[in-house]
């Protein structure tokens, strides 16, 4: 409970004593590149290769010749856009992302800069932690969009060109039943989950203490909870949402 | 001028400080010194409100810093700098980027003039052609440096130092020393330095607080220093062959 309380006066420290304008918008096109440019690479190789196996393993599992084929596709689609681009791409950029916000704020930390940024009057919260989150709800909703797209890709590389199901049928189950609101939703996931991940880490940096083992102990810890963190939110907008 | 007074500090019931009152002058060069956890790292981080002293207040020329709201405080750091015990440079940021940095974020000064303090600062520590290199192609002493550049860049009415000489070689720890001491002159700077380095006291302390176990046990120039009859001071002091020897000395001539 201390630690939550904690957690929410942190939150709210981004908001006070805040310097220029144009100093943010500068350190957050950095971020951008930082966390949504450099994450684009792992994100694409992941959201495709999850996208080919999910069209492989439900062809698999499509046993009955009474389902059509064009079902295949449906079930990636909505598996795609409900679960796996928002989801499982949260946890690859908690991975990634996550430790790296941890690992750069702890460093800073141990090595004093961030007691430089006070000393010179400087909100070090605000400086430092509200880009990285303002890039992440930028830049991690176009991720899940792109994520979302190489997905269906992967299962259509995969499914059409090994014979699993026709092109027709591919396309036509991505187009049958489809429900606008899940997008939507895919989206409200994208922006909570780019939040969790962005802020979690940036606390368990932010507050590090001792040396080079403890940097490494809270990128650990903020992956784990930042995970953590994204599971209970999904359930919890899947329950409230859906 | 900073006053402190009746600072207080302790961690998990321990008393780190214990009471510990001073005064520090403008335009010379004020010391704390002592033995390694006596708390004079405590001391310089609550002077500078990086820590919250359990009780006691800290004044600079006057005006309360630790009951200040937020604004005073804000206002009164931005006329600080400090040099920290590794330099605290910026990683991601060269040379001249971490010493234009407070230039960016506080001023509205043109690029042109920000540009020109910047290499006025860091040709008045002795830094020539190093503007764009990184922190972790430059050495201990020259990073240094670069943190006095930094601190003194945005015209500091106060500096502060957490083991300038820590890790160099006594030669240029001397040269940081004396580099010191003329900013704190030329400047008419209140200096605060925290140093364990008998060398510092003698070559730059216009003013020394000596504290033992969180409290001030002695305070005085560096010229009394040496015929001081505090024990712990002693101790201290003299736990250096050559400063025995040079006591010695001095005690034969007279």
């Amino acid at each position: 409970m201390k630690s939550i309380g904690k957690y929410i006066l942190f939150i709210g420290s981004l908001f006070v004593n805040r310097e220029k304008f144009k100093t943010y918008v500068a350190l957050t096109l950095d971020e951008c590149i930082n966390i949504g440019i450099n994450s684009l690479i792992l994100i694409s190789i992941v959201a495709t290769f999850i996208g080919a196996v999910s069209t492989i393993q439900t062809a698999y599992n499509l046993v009955s010749p009474l389902i059509p084929d064009y079902v295949i596709s449906q079930v990636v689609r909505d598996l795609t856009i409900l679960e796996l681009a928002p989801s499982i791409t949260a946890i690859v950029f908690a991975g990634k992302v996550g430790s790296n916000i941890a690992g750069e704020l702890g460093t800073m930390r141990i090595t004093e800069q961030i007691d430089a940024l006070e000393v010179m009057g400087i909100n070090s919260v605000s400086y430092l932690v509200f880009p990285k989150i303002l890039a992440s709800l930028i830049t991690y909703p176009m991720l899940v969009v792109i994520a979302g797209f190489l997905s269906i890709m992967g299962g259509y590389l995969a499914g059409v060109y090994t014979g699993i199901v026709t092109e027709a049928d591919y396309l036509y189950g991505l187009k049958v039943d489809f429900i606008e609101f899940n997008v939507s939703f895919a989206m409200i996931k994208s922006f909570v989950f780019a939040f969790l991940v962005s802020s979690i880490s940036s606390y368990k940096g932010f507050y590090t203490t001792g040396g080079a083992f403890e940097v490494g102990k809270a990128s650990t810890i903020a992956v784990t909870n930042s995970c953590i963190a994204i599971l209970l939110a999904d359930y919890l907008l899947a329950q409230l949402l859906l | 001028m900073i006053e402190i007074q009746n600072i207080k500090k302790s961690f998990d019931g321990k008393a780190v400080l214990k009471g510990i009152s001073g005064v520090f002058r403008k335009g010379k060069t004020n010391l704390i010194i002592g033995a390694s956890g006596t708390g004079k790292s405590v001391l310089l981080k609550c002077i500078v409100g990086l820590i919250k002293p359990d009780e006691g207040t800290v004044y600079y020329d006057n005006r309360d810093f630790t009951h200040a709201n937020r604004n005073l405080k804000t206002d009164i750091r931005r006329e600080i700098g400090m040099l920290f015990q590794g330099g605290a440079l910026f990683d991601s940021k060269n040379v001249e980027e971490n010493v234009i940095f407070p230039l960016n974020v506080l001023t509205e000064m043109p690029l042109d003039e920000k540009l020109d303090r910047v290499n006025f600062c860091l040709q008045r520590v002795g830094l020539e052609n190093v503007n764009k290199k990184m922190p972790s192609e430059i050495s201990g002493g020259m990073k240094k440096r670069v943190g006095i550049a930094r601190a003194i860049v945005n015209n500091s009415s106060y500096l502060f130092c957490d083991e300038p000489n820590s890790g160099l070689d006594p030669q240029t720890a001397i040269t940081i020393d004396n580099l010191i001491k003329e900013i704190t002159e030329e400047y008419d700077i209140t200096t605060v330095v925290v140093t364990h380095d008998m060398n510092s006291v003698m070559e730059i302390g216009d003013y020394v607080m000596f504290l033992h176990e969180g409290e001030k046990v002695w305070e005085g120039s560096d010229q009394n220093i040496m015929k001081s009859r505090v024990k712990e001071l002693n101790d201290f002091v003299f736990a250096n062959k050559m400063m025995r020897i040079v006591k010695n000395e001095e005690t034969s001539n007279t």
